[in-house]
Parts: structure tokens; sequence; C-alpha cells
């Protein structure tokens, strides 16, 4: 099916390419095994405020490492285009660690690149590395970020007045209604009376959309509003604009938001990305299956800003010392979704590495809104 | 705390809110289009030219402090790109509506290409006006935010009505873009007063552009757009070549576009993306309505290609 | 103001009844003012020189002109220029960015036609562009200017993705199934743009912009609800075909059958509107709807046939997608390959033999345009301009066709 085996057509295709590379002036010495290049791939644009961003904050600090040498393209679709972004990192600049940051690259495209290149190790973000199902030299990793999503319910259950939150979301996928379900139950940890209006736009971005989202909830009377789209920029500044209290999400608007930015959910993508470039650096395995919440730093919080008041602050600190001891459960036994029906069997608990909940296709209680199918 | 709870009536708030909010742009573009067609020449980069307008405006408002310097050079910048695409347009055998692909494309490109800078910063945005003093309704209040702008563009609208129908001006665009014999006869340059138009209509669409970055949604990225300036060509079509018209179909548009999210925000969240695309619905189902092949459609400038049955 | 929305509803009063008056005028307008008010539809055919000057003018079927190389070197020259002048333009942008110009196209090079990886790697990207260029080529040969064919393309996948699960038969039955009917679906939804045009007078450009919107809502509404695979979690997809009714690759290449399918169905439009009575016709319909009907042509079909097989085309590259990639129809296949085929074909001036070669260049721009962010650190809108500056440029060289005496015709 491919010609990589080919081993004269290999042999023509690396010769070209290392003549390239010496054309251009760069050492052969790259190809030396002491030195690790590191490919990073983004969907969106690195400077987005929101989850390229995040990456490519994470990618940056990489940079720093001795002996890693980082080589990053942005705004590569999800379409045969990254298969040969992958392909392109790995044959002319020799990258060995390649990060796909992208849910939608997984299936089909690092599975049928990695196929054929088992000395590149693929570290994807998001998606679910199977055992016996997918290579060896594939893994996932990924944080618990809904995590950070109840602590910022917490704060805004303490700053709604109107008892009414808001959340601005891109697709119904569990990704993101779990964020909603656990922004929802901290809110309701506070008052149980909060309801939480959700509103899908479609798209991972699009910014008149997303502005028009945050007016229509805020005509609802809702004052506090997050999201979960790429870049929270224009929801945190239309919300600004507005007067109404925003939570962040994915890496910090705080700047955005000098009055209204309560607290935020925000990555913290170095620590993976340590683990997994340290572990290719010494020759470890590849770490095929890699998850961690604020415990192990794969996920943080914002600094509290003007609108969190001491109370919210007391109570979100005190969970957060749970969660990091890891004596916090978010999706408790006898939990019901919106429609009643029970979705979490009474005497049953959902520790955060519970896949059941990577599958969340339900909104809790107490949030407005309806999904498809 | 109850009187936030406005349920039903937070939806036509929400509807005239987001007329108010989201069609400027679309006002700009169309009336900017509008002169353009009006001379015979049709100009389908527009989206390009509201994409570098917004480019630029924010850049010179985060560069100079000065929102409405950054709304000057938008609109110089669209009236640079769209006099480029009035001079290659006045070359023998070029087309109109390839080179105008051919903008939309470039006018995007370098927009994104001399943008980055601009994507993290935040320039200071424009001012609007409180028309909702007199209630002390939060929501009433914030639906008439006014931008400064959006009268602006009503007050065009009108002066482009009036200029069209009383002015030698009016008349000469007008007579350029029925027939170029006409013009030719009564002494107008055709290739002269088309460039001029182009010109002009690319300035308004540059500040089009700059209302996006400034004011709504008020920042810059390169998701920014999402086809405004290529929608604004069709509802010049919509709107029969008649500026007060634009400004109906500009308001109809951005009251559409309000309506997905605004169902939203009260519980109706199934089939979203149809609700979001009633705004294309509404447009091709009055075309369909309107358009006929016995006649030409009623205000249709003759020279114009584009609307030959 | 509501006043106005109002009467936007309502039937446009003061309605001139012009039946085809306004054709008569315009071509009055061309013969005394060429420097601009050409009928659009009618120079975009008449200009249509294209390589091997298969659709310069209408000429009888099968009658070779005989100033026909003098035509082709034209129509190769000017391209070629353009591409030069863009290659020296851009290279002065970039020297004014503090970049080295030589390094960019060497870069281009090595990304897009230097080795075996790259030229794969430029063809993969040219496989989809290739038959949506057709979408508007072929309508353009009628006459009419489609730019909506990103909507044909996401609803031939649709439509493609679910044939196997419906028909279950063998991989080869069902491959040619699924390319049936997402031909069918894009063919339909095009053609009725078509339709609309010929039997409404609806503004084509505009109309199939709109119907890509409205047919962009319509996949995302059965993908992300009715049509949903439940195990496709966080990416939204439909049930996948299954690996058995995958589309391989060309053996040799890593490219899948889907390049053959482009390539094929450019040369078969080429052979039809070269030597067919039926080409003949749908040129002379694009040329002059008025001299069309009065020479008694079935200008209607012609019109929707035109349509319904570019819009099949572009139903194909949907199909290829999701058979030769996704292995299922989701959003990824809103990649702008239908944006991407307008640009192919103005350049190959609605040429479908041109359109081969067209497609490969952009492709081989979007294959390098990687290395560029990588080795140069030029932001990805870097390719973007220098496809707008060609795409520009090349349109301006329209104006010097027939302007050297070299490549005048005998006796002109």
């Amino acid at each position: 099916m491919t010609n990589h085996s080919n081993p004269r057509r290999a042999a023509i295709k690396a010769l070209s390419a290392a003549g390239a590379m010496a054309a251009l002036g760069r050492p052969l010495a790259a190809l030396a095994q002491s030195k690790l290049t590191v490919g990073v791939i983004y969907v969106g644009p690195k400077d987005d405020y929101g989850y390229n961003q995040a990456h490519a904050e994470a990618a940056a600090m990489l940079k720093k490492m001795p002996g890693v040498t980082v080589v990053e393209e942005e705004k590569v679709p999800e379409t045969v285009d990254v298969q040969n972004t992958m392909l392109s990192m790995i044959k002319q600049d020799h990258a060995t660690l390649l990060f796909p940051t992208s849910f939608g690259y997984f299936d089909p495209h690092i599975l049928k690149v990695a196929a054929t290149n088992p000395n590149v190790r693929f570290a994807h973000c998001g998606g679910m590395w199977t055992e016996g199902k997918h290579p060896k030299n594939v893994g996932s990793f990924f944080g618990y970020i809904d995590e950070c999503q109840y602590l910022n319910g917490v704060v805004a259950g303490h700053a709604s007045k109107s008892k009414k939150i808001g959340f601005i979301a891109a697709k119904p996928i569990p990704q993101v209604l779990r964020n909603i379900n656990a922004f929802t139950l901290g809110a309701q940890s506070v008052d149980p009376s909060i309801t939480t209006r959700v509103i899908f736009t479609g798209e991972w971005s699009m910014p008149v959309k997303e502005a028009e989202a945050t007016n229509s909830l805020l005509d609802q009377g809702v004052d506090v509003v997050t999201c979960h789209v790429d870049g929270p920029k224009v929801v945190v500044e239309t919300a600004e604009k507005r007067g109404a209290f925003t939570c962040g999400y994915h890496a910090s608007q705080a700047k955005l938001a000098p009055k209204g930015y309560l607290t935020g959910a925000e990555w913290n993508w170095i620590t993976p990305y340590t683990n997994l470039v340290t572990a290719a650096q010494t020759g470890k395995p590849h770490i095929n299956f890699l998850r961690g919440g604020l415990k192990e730093g794969f996920v943080k919080m914002s600094a509290y800003g003007p609108g969190a008041t001491p109370k919210a602050r007391a109570m979100a600190d005190d969970v957060k010392g749970k969660m990091v001891k890891g004596e916090f459960i978010i999706f408790k036994g006898g939990l019901k979704d919106n429609k009643g029906a029970v979705v979490i069997p009474a005497g049953k608990t959902l520790t955060q590495t519970d896949l059941e909940l990577e599958k969340m296709n339900y909104l809790v209680a107490g949030v407005v809104g309806s999904i498809p199918g | 705390m109850d009187n936030n709870d406005i349920g039903m009536w937070g939806i036509l708030i929400a509807v005239i809110g987001g007329a108010i909010r989201v069609s400027t742009p679309f006002l700009f573009v169309s009336l900017g289009e509008c002169l353009t067609e009006k001379s015979g020449r049709i100009n389908l980069g527009l989206e390009g030219i509201l994409v570098m307008g917004a480019m630029s405006g924010y850049g010179i408002a985060y560069l100079t402090g000065s929102p409405w310097l950054g709304v000057l050079v938008a609109g110089l910048s669209g009236c640079v790109l769209g006099s480029l695409h009035g001079f290659i347009c006045g070359l023998p055998r070029v087309n109109d509506i390839a080179t105008g692909i051919g903008l939309m494309l470039f006018g995007t490109g370098l927009a994104f290409f001399l943008g980055k800078p601009f994507v993290q910063p935040k320039a200071p945005s424009l001012p609007a006006i409180p028309f909702g003093f007199w209630s002390s309704s939060p929501q009433i209040k914030a639906a008439l935010q006014v931008n400064v702008l959006f009268l602006l563009g009503i007050a065009l609208a009108f002066a482009m009505h009036w200029a069209f129908r009383n002015t030698r001006w009016g008349l000469i665009v007008r007579t350029v873009g029925d027939s170029a014999d006409a013009a030719l006869a009564m002494g107008f340059s055709v290739r002269t007063v088309r460039t001029l138009a182009t010109a002009a209509g690319g300035f308004l669409a540059g500040i089009g552009g700059s209302f996006l970055s400034l004011y709504y949604p008020g920042s810059w990225n390169e998701s920014l757009s999402s086809g405004q300036g290529l929608m604004a060509v069709a509802l010049v079509i919509f709107a029969r070549w008649r500026p007060l018209y634009c400004f109906g179909a500009s308001l109809l548009f951005g009251g559409a576009g309000a309506l997905g999210p605004a169902l939203q925000s009260v519980g109706i969240t199934s089939g979203y993306y149809l609700f979001n695309a009633a705004p294309y619905v509404l447009t091709l189902g009055i075309m369909i309505a309107t358009s006929s092949t016995k006649h030409s459609l009623a205000g249709a400038p003759g020279e114009l290609g584009v609307i030959r049955a | 103001m509501s006043e106005s929305v109002v009467d936007l509803a309502a039937p446009p009063a003061g309605i001139t009844s012009v039946p085809e008056a306004e054709e008569a005028d315009r071509s009055k307008g061309v013969a005394s003012e060429p420097l601009t008010g050409e009928p659009l539809v009618g120079a975009l055919i008449a200009d249509t020189g294209g390589i091997g000057a298969a659709v310069a003018v209408p000429a009888a079927p099968g009658f070779v002109m005989p100033d026909a190389l003098k035509r082709s070197a034209e129509a190769l020259f000017w391209p070629l220029a353009s591409l030069l002048v863009t290659m020296i333009l851009f290279s002065l942008m970039i020297a004014l960015l503090g970049k080295s110009p030589i390094d960019l196209f060497r870069l281009i090079y090595v990304g897009a036609f230097a080795d075996a990886f790259a030229w794969q790697n430029t063809l993969q990207r040219a496989a989809p562009i290739i038959l949506t260029a057709l979408c508007v080529a072929l309508p353009a040969q009628a006459g009419l200017v489609v730019i909506g064919g990103e909507g044909a393309v996401v609803l031939g996948g649709l439509v493609a993705a679910m044939v196997p699960g419906a028909l279950g038969a063998s991989p080869v039955i069902n491959l040619v199934a699924m390319a049936l009917c997402a031909m069918v679906a894009g063919g339909i939804w095009i053609g009725l743009v078509g339709y609309l045009r010929h039997s409404r007078g609806v503004n084509e450009t505009i109309s199939s912009l709109l119907m890509a919107y409205i047919a962009m809502a319509v996949f995302n509404h059965l993908v992300e609800g009715m049509l949903r695979d439940p195990a496709s979690l966080n990416k939204p997809s439909t049930k996948p075909i299954g690996d058995a009714n995958m589309l391989g690759n060309i053996p040799g290449i890593d490219v899948h059958w889907g390049l053959s399918y482009g390539v094929i169905y450019c040369l078969v439009l080429f052979l039809v509107l070269r030597f067919t009575t039926t080409g003949y016709a749908i040129r002379i319909a694009g040329g002059n709807v008025r001299a069309a009907r009065l020479a008694g042509l079935p200008v209607g079909r012609l019109i929707i046939g035109s349509c319904f097989f570019g819009g099949a085309a572009a139903g194909l590259a949907g199909m290829a997608e999701v058979a030769a990639v996704h292995g299922s129809a989701n959003a990824s296949l809103a990649a702008g390959y239908g944006y991407a085929g307008i640009l192919v074909s103005f350049i190959a001036r609605h040429n479908p033999v041109a359109v081969v070669p067209v497609a490969i260049l952009i492709g081989g721009i979007g294959a390098a345009g990687g290395l560029l962010q990588r080795r140069m650190g030029l932001p990805d809108a870097t390719m973007l301009v220098l496809q707008g500056m060609l795409f520009m440029i090349i349109l301006t060289a329209e104006t010097m066709y027939g302007r050297l005496k070299i490549f005048r015709p005998a006796g002109a």
C-alpha cells in the first residue's frame, strides 16, 4: 500500500532530503541521535488567546530544554494536509516526536502516518489511546480541566445575583459537556437553585456568533459567563463591555477583562510535554496514555480577579485543596440529567480517571437546553 | 432579580439589538457595492477589502491610540484595494468577477500576513451612544447602545438615495451604469467614473471592516469575518440597487443572524445549525421570489453583466 | 426602518418589462465601447484560449485551427510570464521584510517538487481541487459563474458515507455506488442553481454561494444529529465506511485514486467540449445565449446539464475525501476545496485540460507552505498572498492576449 518499505526509494528520499538540508546550510549533524527534534502542529493560530495558545506556550518552554529543537506549524486543517505536515516534519526536519494538538488529527490522520513511521513518537492531545487497538508509537494525553471548570462554577455561584449563569460552547461533544456539567455542579454547590443556559455556536471559532451568543445570554439575565470555544477572547471582552462577570478558559484572559474576570480554567501543557519529551530523550518507552488534573499539574487556575469575593475564594481554595489531594469527586452517584433520568446510579462514584466520563452525553439537571440525539 | 427574567421578550430585544449590532458592516459594504454596481461594475472582492479594513483599522487604532484614525485608515486601505480592482477591470477584456475573487484572496491574505502582530494587543474601541438611557431595563439599555458608525451608515444611505436622484454626480454614475453608449455620447469617461466608483465602494467596505475589529465583536483575528463582505454583495441584488433598501436588507440580515443565539438562550437548542442558516435561506427565498426571466430586475444597472438572465 | 423591510418582501414596484431587450443593448455597448462594458459571461468564454486553444472560439467539431500552434504558444506564454512577474513582485515583498527571496523559492521547490515525497504531498493536495475546479469550469463554459462548489463537496461526501451502510455490498460495488450517489447529490445541488438561473433568472453566483452555506448547515445538522455515530465521541462523524471500502492508493505513488478520477473527468470533459455537438452547443450557449436560442439550441438543458456535471465533479471530490482520507463524513470535509477550485478554474481559463497542471501548481504552493513557516518563520498567510498575487496578475494578463505580433494569427 505504501512505498516506504521500498529501500531504494526510501534511500533516494533520504538523500534528496539530506541534500535539501545541506543546501539550506543546515548541519547534517541534526541527524545525530543526541538531539531531539520535536514537531508541534496547531489547527488554528498560535496566538488565539485559547486552545492553540495554551499549546504554543508549552512549546515555547520546550525550546528552552537542552538538546531539544522545536519546529511548529499553525493553521493546519484536519485533512490530508496534516498527514503531509507530519510526514514533512519527519522527513524534512527529522522530527522524531510529534505533538499534533487538535482532536481531529487522531483518527485517521495520526494513525495512518504512525503505521508507516514506527520509529517516530506521536503524542496526541485529547484522544483516547486504546491498548491493542492503536499502535505503540502513538499516545494520547489530556487534562481533567473539568476540575477547574467546577472551581469556576464555585466562584461564579458566589458572584451571580440573578442565579443564572451562561456557557457558550462550540459543539455538544463529551469534552464540552463535561465542562458544562462541572461548571453547573460547582455553581450548584453554592446554591442549588442556580441554572446554566447554554448556547452552541456550532463552530470552534466564529467571533461574531460568539459575541451574539454572549449578548443573548446577558439579555436573558445571565450575569456570569464562561465558554468552551477555541478562542475565548471575544466572549470575555463582550461580557466585560456589558459589565458581566466571566470565567476564563484554555489560557488566562485576565488582561482582557480587568473588572469582570473572576478566575479561569487554564491548561498547563508543559507538564505532559516535559514527561513525553524526557521519555523520548532518555529512550524510555513512549507514554501511551497520560492524564492528569490539578494534582498532577496538567491544569491550573487563573489568579482570582476583583469580582471573586473572599467567601468565594475560601470555598474554591478549600475544594481545590481536596482535589489536589485526590479526595474530591465531581460526578457522584444519584446524578440526574436535565430530563430527570438518573445518569449515575446512587452509590456509584466516578473518579476523574474513569473512562466513562470521557463519553459523557448528557446535560445535568439545572442546565437549560438539550443536545441532539 | 425577577425583572431580569424577560423570557420571550428577550428574544425580540436580542433580535433588535442584534440587528443594530451586526448590521453595520453589511450596511457599509452593501452601500459601497451599491455605488460600484450602479456604475456598471461588480466587485466581489469586498470581502478581502473588509478583512483588510478590519486589520488596518485595528492596527492603526492600537498604534496611535485613536480608533477614529483607525476607521480613516481602514477606509483608505479599502480605497487603495478598490482602486486596484477599478484599474485592473478597466483594462480591456479583464473579467470583473474573476478579478473580484482574486482581490478577495489577495486582500484576505495580505491582512492575515500583516496582521499577525495585532492579534494579541488590545486596541481602543469606538464609542457608543446610550440611546437606552430612558429605560431601567439593562437589556434595553444594552440593545440600544448604538455605535456612531451605524448612525453614519443610515445617514449615508439617505444621502446616497438623494444623491443618485438629485445630483449631477448621481446622474453620471447612473448613466455610466445604465448605458456606456449614452455616457460616451454625453462626454463622460466611462472608465474614470467606474474606477472612482469602485475606489469609493472600497472605502466604504474598509470602514465596514473597521467596525468589526473596533466595535463589534471588537478585536482582530483571522476568523473575524465569516463572509460578511461576500454576503453584502448578495444583499445589494436583494436590495434592488437602492441605498435605502440596502439599509433594510442589512437590518433584516443582522436580525435573522441574531435569532439562532437568542432562541438557544431560552432553551431552544436543537437545530441550531439550521437556525443559524436562517439569513441565507431568507435571502435565497426572497431572490427566488422576486427574480424572473421575463423582465430585468427593477433598478438593475443595464451594464451590469451579473444580473443578466 | 420597518417600512423598508416590508417593501423588500413585496414584489418590486415599477417592473420594466424588457424581454431580452437588454441583451441587445449590451452587445451594442460592447461594440462601441470595448474598453469596459464587456458582458462578463461572454468575456469568460470568448477569451478562453486555454492550453491547446480547446475552447478558444466556437469551432466546428473536429476542425483544427490553422493558427492553433500560435494560440497554444500564446496561451502558454502569458501564464508563464505572469508567474515570473508574480515571483519578482513577491521577491521584492519578501526582501522588504528582510528575508531572502532565494531561500524562499528554493524552499517552495523543496517542499513542492524536489523529491518523491514532495510530489506526493503536492499531488494529494491537487486531487480534490482538480474536481472542484470542474464545478466552476463546466458551468463557465455554458456562461455561468458558479462559486458554491463547497456545498456539493460536503453533500457528496455525506451521501457517499451513507452508502456502504445502506447497501452492504462487496467493496467494489460499494465504491461504485458511493461515487455515483455522490455525483448525483452534488449534481442535483448545483443543477438546482442552474435551474433557478434558467427558469427563474436567479443570479447563479449569489445563489450558489447561499446554497453552499445552506448545504453546510444541513450537513452539520445531520452529522451532529441524526446521522451521528454514537461511538464518534469528540469528533462527531457518521458511521465509518469500514476499511474494506476504503479507496486505496495508485500503485507506485502514495496518492489515492481520487487523483485519477479528476484527471479522467478532465479528459472526458475536454473531449466532450471539443469534439461533440453537445460540447459545441454548450460553448455557443456560453458565448451568446441569444444566438443559441435563435439557433434552436435547448439552452435550458445545456445550462442545467453543465451545472449538473460540474456539481457531480465536486460531489465526487467529496466522495474521494470520505473514501480515501477520512473514512466517514465529518466537519473536516469542509476544508475549502470548493473555494480553491474557483481559483484553479479561473487561472486555467476554464479549460478542463489546463485545470490539471494549475491544480498541481496550487497544490504545490500549499505543500510548500509548511516549510516556509518552519524554516523561515513566515506566517501561514504567506502562501495566501502569493496565490492572490498570482491570480490577480494572471487575470490582468488577459488584457495582453493578441497584443504581441508573434502570436497573431496569419492574416490578422
